[in-house]
């Protein structure tokens, strides 16, 4: 905003900054005062940014560093912590920081090779819905007509089946059942495809929301102008452009699909029941929940944390995203 | 015209939009023709068709519910219905555009090193030192200063006047013969409008390209084109050479544009003078001359009748009016249409 020549405020700065040099941005925010720029606020990451990146960063290291940490085997029970609770006074075994199980296993491993799977198994399911879901969506965002008529029923056929039923059915399909032997999948791999399945619908709207949009920037135009070929526009033009907003909701999909592996597994459809996942050890210590409530509070709260956390990060992507739109 | 075979051929072309509420005759029966090494401005206010002119030339409007007429001819070959497909071979090599908005024409998220060698490898086998280095070449054509580092920026770090040359770079890349700028200086601040179209200017004369400039200022086009095509509701209303157009102009439609631009001689808090109305519904055009509901000159015959594409006295000029500036009939039908405003009582 321009100032008039002698506006008070100015020459109150210009009087306290005498004798130093001053850009024209120091001015500005001293004139503007109490209200911080919009443009300051977006720059800086806020603190529950830093705090939701560095529980990432924790969980995500301790599961990627699990098979070397000093960890308890995660399948061994040792009779004397079982339902012990975290820091256990008297009689608890020194060492399991977290408890033990209703079987004796220590938590604190529990929950680190817990996380493991439950990462490993939502990140590869988003990002299966990431790369369908967004050839999808950008092939009919971009081209429209038919193209996106065959997408738009495709995917919407898909969202309209609530989709716990739909990963329900496809883990049952898919994995070997117990008692068995071959004919099906792992059930972490039944899993991944299920969830994987689910997530391409909601990748693939946003996506082909996004696309329509950028599609109709005279970018586009001035590409297509120039004698660029569709696969180039798209790959070059349109999917960078695209990649914020998927970013964005794939931080969101996998706090879905993490919640998502912890409703399956109540039903009965998340890995075998001995295998560590957040969700599947709620569903496992269920009958516990009044004499030793930590088996179920733990990875409940690991999962509430990981959520929010992405759930935060979700939103400091999308903020990223629209400091470019302003900087149009 | 002067001999030879014209670049661009562009006879009798119609462009129409199926709407819901019918046939929109956004461009209605054009003709001109435009050389190697000469500028043809296209000048008339929002909606007159210029812009779906160009992009008519260009091929690059909607195949759905677009109807196009007529016959364009680029280098003598016939391009009036060629579908996509069959022009990407002429897009950027032959004809190229420049667009009206350097804000929205640049890829946000490309460096705009990138987005100049992006299609010089497109069409150019080279490699991409080579591409780099005609990149910077072309920077420093369209007088960007320092180019090396400009290479390495995003578009949001340029000012519009840069974004601009930046795009007429990219739009020059690949030896275009032909350069399409639709409404190039619109989007600019006053101060950069001159300098982006001296750029223009001289990268046309380097290059002897043809070139179509678009815009709706007659300012723009009185210093650089060679010839001026007045467009209004889809027509063609006047066409002459920029010298002949200025001096002995015969359309009213051109005058009022003319008297529309302020003057630095007249005294201040004078009233602008604005055409009065809106351009007509293009949907269901005037039966009579298009112009006529807003023209000073109107008479009877204006609304039965429409004009056809008439000579004027030099060669090359044409022009749509019963009653031309500057002559007889022309004169006394201004004069009785102010006779009759001044008369009290008389229907408005």
């Amino acid at each position: 905003m321009p100032e008039p020549e002698g506006d008070p405020l100015r020459s109150l700065v210009s009087e306290a900054t005498r004798g130093t040099p001053v850009d024209a941005g120091t001015i500005e925010i001293a004139a503007v005062g109490t209200v911080p720029s919009r443009r300051r606020r977006r720059r800086h990451l806020g603190f529950a940014a830093w705090l939701s990146i560095a529980w990432m960063t924790l969980v995500v290291g301790l599961a990627i560093l699990a098979p070397v940490l000093p960890l308890d085997d995660p399948r061994a029970s040792i009779t004397d912590i079982a339902r012990r609770g975290p820091f256990a006074d008297a009689g608890s075994a020194p060492g399991h920081l977290l408890g033990g199980d209703f079987n004796g296993r220590d938590m604190l491993s529990r929950l680190i090779w817990g996380g493991r799977t439950t990462l490993v198994i939502c990140t590869v399911a988003v990002a299966i819905g990431f790369v369908l879901g967004g050839i999808l969506g950008l092939l009919g965002g971009y081209f429209r007509g038919k193209v996106d008529v065959v997408v738009s029923v495709l995917l919407d056929v898909f969202l309209a089946i609530p989709a716990v039923i739909l990963a329900l059915a496809l883990v049952t399909i898919l994995r070997t059942q117990p008692g068995t032997h071959g004919g099906g999948l792992d059930p972490e791999v039944a899993l991944i495809l299920a969830l994987g399945l689910v997530s391409i619908p909601v990748l693939g709207r946003i996506t082909r929301a996004s696309t329509l949009s950028w599609s109709e920037r005279e970018f586009v135009l001035a590409a297509r102008a120039q004698g660029a070929k569709h696969r180039r526009i798209i790959w070059r033009e349109v999917l960078p452009n695209v990649l914020p907003a998927m970013m964005s909701i794939a931080l969101l999909g996998i706090a879905v699909a993490i919640v998502a592996e912890g409703t399956l597994a109540i039903l009965g459809a998340s890995v075998e029941t001995d295998t560590p996942a957040w969700g599947n050890m709620i569903a496992v210590g269920r009958p516990y929940l009044q004499r030793a409530p930590h088996i179920i509070f733990e990875p409940a709260l690991m999962i509430f944390f990981t959520v929010l956390a992405l759930n935060m990060l979700g939103d400091v992507v999308r903020a990223r995203f629209d400091v470019q739109e302003s900087g149009l | 015209m002067s001999g030879g075979e014209a670049l661009l051929e562009v006879t009798d072309v119609a462009t129409w939009f199926d709407t819901d509420r019918g046939l929109v005759h956004a461009v209605d029966g054009v003709s001109f023709e435009l050389e190697r090494g000469r500028t043809l401005g296209i000048v008339g206010e929002s909606g007159s068709g210029k812009t779906v002119l160009a992009r008519s030339i260009m091929g690059l409007l909607p195949k759905k519910d677009v109807v196009r007429r007529g016959s364009i001819r680029f280098e003598g070959v016939e391009i009036g219905q060629a579908t996509p497909k069959q022009m990407r071979k002429y897009w950027g090599t032959s004809m190229a555009m420049v667009f009206q908005d350097p804000m929205t024409a640049l890829n946000p998220v490309m460096k705009i090193g990138q987005q100049i060698t992006e299609s010089i490898n497109t069409h150019l086998d080279v490699t991409r030192a080579f591409a780099r280095e005609l990149a910077v070449s072309l920077l420093e054509s369209v007088r960007v200063p320092d180019p090396e580092r400009r290479m390495g920026e995003y578009p949001h770090q340029l000012s519009g006047g840069l974004r601009q040359r930046v795009c007429i770079a990219v739009a020059l890349a690949c030896g275009p013969q032909l350069l399409l700028a639709d409404e190039p200086t619109t989007a600019l601040d006053v101060t950069v409008q001159a300098q982006v179209l001296d750029v223009l200017e001289a990268q046309q004369r380097e290059r002897f390209m043809a070139l179509l400039l678009v815009t709706h200022d007659l300012g723009v086009v009185a210093g650089r084109t060679d010839e001026v095509l007045v467009m209004y509701a889809g027509q063609v209303v006047e066409k002459a050479s920029t010298a002949t157009l200025f001096s002995d102009m015969k359309m009213p439609y051109t005058e009022a544009l003319l008297e529309s631009i302020p003057k630095v001689t007249e005294p201040s808090h004078t009233r602008l003078a604005a055409i009065p109305g809106r351009p007509p519904d293009l949907v269901d055009p005037p039966q009579g001359c298009r112009f006529a509901a807003r023209c000073a000159y109107v008479q009877d015959r204006c609304h039965e009748e429409q004009p056809p594409l008439r000579p004027g006295l030099t060669p090359g000029h044409e022009f749509r009016c019963w009653f031309p500036v500057g002559t007889p009939e022309g004169a006394e039908a201004l004069a009785r249409n102010r006779a009759v405003a001044a008369t009290p009582g008389e229907a408005p």
